[in-house]
């Protein structure tokens, strides 16, 4: 089957099988291997990504799912080459990662939450946040991070 | 963890939906938010033939006002049932609820009527669609028809489903007046299945007595158990602590939990005693706010 996909804003056709996930899609179709496979039942949420503009676990997707959408992945974050989105520099800047598997889940599920919130108290990011796993951080840097881009990023 | 191959289809009416379910039927699983189909399917727990995707069916897509109270499709999604108004005050159980299924993620893409479809036998939802009273409509090639929840939730992940019917809507009743609910339940995190749940409706006549009650768990059994007893024990009767401790008291007794890995049966037996009486004496104070 078919599926046409924008990506980041740039439109993919490829002719896939109906059970290819869409996190397969991504990492091997496009070669976008920031969006992590951990779990493949939607429990740790390392592959989510935004589809249509909300938060979804690609691994439970398929490609021909979002046929005609348009998909973020974690690449799509940075505004240009060799710059990072604030929500990037501020989980460098406050250890919101160390293995960074878990990384790419987390950095969008919070564009998502910044999106639509101003001043991101600790229950609100928390609560967001709370479906995606890290076996690293002990998650407290990964909720200064957000905050602290919640103050830098002008949007 | 792949699915085994399957065909796939993407209707664009429920008509259409329904003409390939009724050709296939066990060999078709309908796909809706999907966040407990595909784990089913990655695991190969289930090999359908043919995958009836409903997504692109916008017929289904609505969460509306009727004359008896409101109506979520069968592709309303969860994130989009927090989000609305009608849902926060017609529902309020409801809106309780979504927030502690899973995360952001998996309700934008989750429906209501899935989740019931699927229901674990610990899950929230099943236990509060009973306690609400709520409907659910089913369109197969027999026809349409429309249960109530207690009897469409036969058991662990059993339903009144046949393979060529699907869900089409979940009617939930307008409150009665000087009505409160609550949820309250024991998890082991944010987002789990909870152990055992408690779902309490009390209503006020106008002095402010007990006129009425529901109390329905989650995870004491395979379906959600509703305490029966509950509005006759309160029925007339002033809020009190007492009052609500002796129906915890009642629904632990009558209540028949299983021991598993997760927990014993005495357990459980007690989180229905406890929470029970928690849970009515919430949503009693929250029907006395309302009488206010």
């Amino acid at each position: 089957m078919i599926a046409t996909v924008i990506v980041n804003g740039r439109l993919h056709e490829r002719d896939v099988e109906p059970r290819l996930t869409l996190a397969d899609f991504l990492r091997d179709e496009l070669g976008l291997y920031g969006t992590h496979v951990g779990c493949e039942e939607g429990a740790c949420g390392a592959c989510t990504v935004l589809l249509d503009g909300r938060s979804a676990r690609s691994c439970l997707l398929f490609a021909v799912q979002a046929d005609g959408a348009a998909v973020t992945t974690v690449e799509g974050l940075a505004p240009a080459p060799g710059a990072l989105h604030p929500l990037q520099l501020a989980f460098r800047a406050h250890h919101g990662l160390q293995c960074g598997f878990c990384t790419p889940g987390f950095l969008l599920a919070a564009y998502e939450l910044l999106r639509e919130t101003r001043d991101v108290t600790d229950e609100q990011a928390r609560g967001a946040l709370s479906g995606i796993l890290c076996r690293c951080t002990g998650y407290n840097g990964i909720v200064d991070a957000v905050r602290a881009a919640d103050r830098a990023w002008e949007r | 963890m792949k699915p085994a191959p399957f065909d796939y289809s993407a209707p664009r009416s429920l008509e259409e939906a329904l003409a390939l379910l009724a050709e296939h039927g066990a060999d078709a699983k309908v796909l809706a938010g999907g966040q407990s189909l595909l784990p089913l399917l990655h695991r190969r727990r289930l090999r359908p033939r043919l995958l009836v995707d409903l997504n692109r069916v916008s017929a289904l897509q609505y969460i509306r006002a009727d004359r008896d109270g409101i109506a979520l499709g069968a592709l309303a999604r969860q994130s989009e049932a927090e989000r609305s108004d009608l849902v926060y005050e017609i529902a309020p159980l409801i809106y309780e609820v979504l927030p502690r299924l899973g995360d952001v993620g998996i309700r934008n893409r989750g429906t209501l009527a899935g989740n019931l479809v699927y229901s674990d036998w610990g899950a929230q939802p099943a236990a509060v669609v009973v306690a609400l009273a709520a409907g659910v409509r089913v369109a197969g090639p027999r026809g349409e028809r429309e249960v109530s929840a207690a009897e469409f939730l036969r058991g662990w992940r059993l339903v009144s489903l046949e393979p060529d019917e699907l869900v089409t809507e979940i009617r939930i009743p307008a409150p009665a007046p000087r009505t409160g609910h609550a949820w309250v339940d024991v998890a082991d995190r944010h987002g789990d299945l909870p152990v055992v749940g408690a779902a309490a409706v009390v209503t006020l006549d106008p002095a402010g007595s007990c006129a009425a009650a529901r109390l329905v768990f989650s995870g004491v059994a395979g379906a959600p158990f509703d305490a029966a007893g509950t509005s006759d024990l309160l029925g007339g009767g002033r809020p009190a602590p007492e009052l609500f401790a002796a129906a915890g008291e009642q629904a632990a007794a009558d209540a028949d939990p299983v021991s598993d890995g997760r927990a014993s049966a005495a357990y459980r037996r007690r989180l229905v005693r406890v929470l029970g009486a928690r849970a009515l004496a919430r949503a009693a104070a929250r029907a006395e706010e309302v009488l206010a």
